[in-house]
């Protein structure tokens, strides 16, 4: 059944697409950034990074991402996800100024605010589009006396 | 593999030709995963009816799933490789915001979504977001 106006749970994973995308690449980001360098000649080591926290709690919140990004596009438009999850990008602006204290330029301002705007222009709409269902062998007889109008 | 440093920078031409293939990829690959989920049907009412498990199977048994993981996987490696050349600052910014208008020319197109205006505003204006973010 097509859903056009989402249900709270569907926001709940859109919410989720949005949040562990970006958290998933910060865990990485960091754990990698706290091992010493990594050589092909080595891949024993980068296995071994697997088991470091940051990283596996970067890989199981990009696991989360893809299960719940694979989840949204079963009912609800690319067109309509790619945006709304480009959400996340603004939240991680926020954490990285109000909890790592780093600082935001104004381009930076100006980026939170578009892609705000844009995340509010495409939620107002249809999260699918609703395309015409094809005539079944039990459809009634005013759709069948249609189609032999249209033939 | 790592270049000498002394190898000189790619030129305008050949860092446009390393962003396109990271946009053509991961834009098929979306379009492909899409295709897929939407042959697949609403997971959240195959897990009602079947559960976790037959969720994942419907999933694992679609070819077209693996078809635009494999273009995603293209994606990352194209993505490596780009970074081993450029900087960061131009093919972050440059390929998640391109991506954004090559999708939504690519529902339009491939997958029927009806893309009006709103979307496509949408879509310009977090395409111009990312990028100044990313900046």
């Amino acid at each position: 059944m097509a859903h056009h106006t989402l249900t709270p749970r569907q926001y709940l994973i859109l919410g989720l697409v949005a949040l562990c995308a970006p958290l998933g690449d910060t865990c990485l980001s960091r754990g990698m950034t706290h091992l010493p360098p990594i050589s092909l000649a080595h891949p024993g080591t980068l296995i071994a990074a697997v088991f470091t926290p940051w990283i596996t709690a970067g890989i199981a919140l990009l696991i989360g991402f893809f299960a719940s990004y694979l989840t949204a596009l079963s009912w609800a438009d690319l067109t309509f996800v790619l945006p709304a999850t480009a959400f996340g990008n603004v939240i991680v602006a926020f954490l990285s100024r109000f909890w790592l204290h780093e600082p935001i330029s104004v381009m930076r301002w100006a980026g939170i605010l578009l892609i705000t705007v844009g995340v509010g222009f495409v939620a107002q709409g249809p999260s699918l589009t609703e395309k015409p269902a094809p005539l079944s062998e039990n459809a009634g007889p005013a759709a069948e006396a249609e189609m032999e109008q249209v033939r | 593999m790592m270049i000498p440093s002394s190898a000189p920078p790619p030129g305008p031409w050949t860092a446009a030709a390393m962003i396109a293939a990271i946009v053509l990829s991961s834009t098929a690959g979306e379009v492909l995963t899409a295709a897929a989920m939407k042959s697949i049907g609403d997971l959240d009412e195959i897990r009602a009816r079947s559960g976790l498990k037959g969720a994942i199977r419907a999933v694992l048994t679609c070819p077209l799933f693996f078809a635009g993981v494999g273009f995603l996987a293209l994606a990352f490696f194209a993505l490596l490789f780009a970074l081993n050349h450029l900087d960061l600052s131009l093919v972050a910014p440059a390929s998640a915001s391109l991506t954004l208008v090559t999708n939504a020319i690519a529902g339009k197109f491939f997958l029927k979504e009806n893309v009006d205006r709103r979307r496509w505003t949408a879509a310009m204006l977090v395409c111009i977001g990312v990028y100044l973010l990313a900046h």
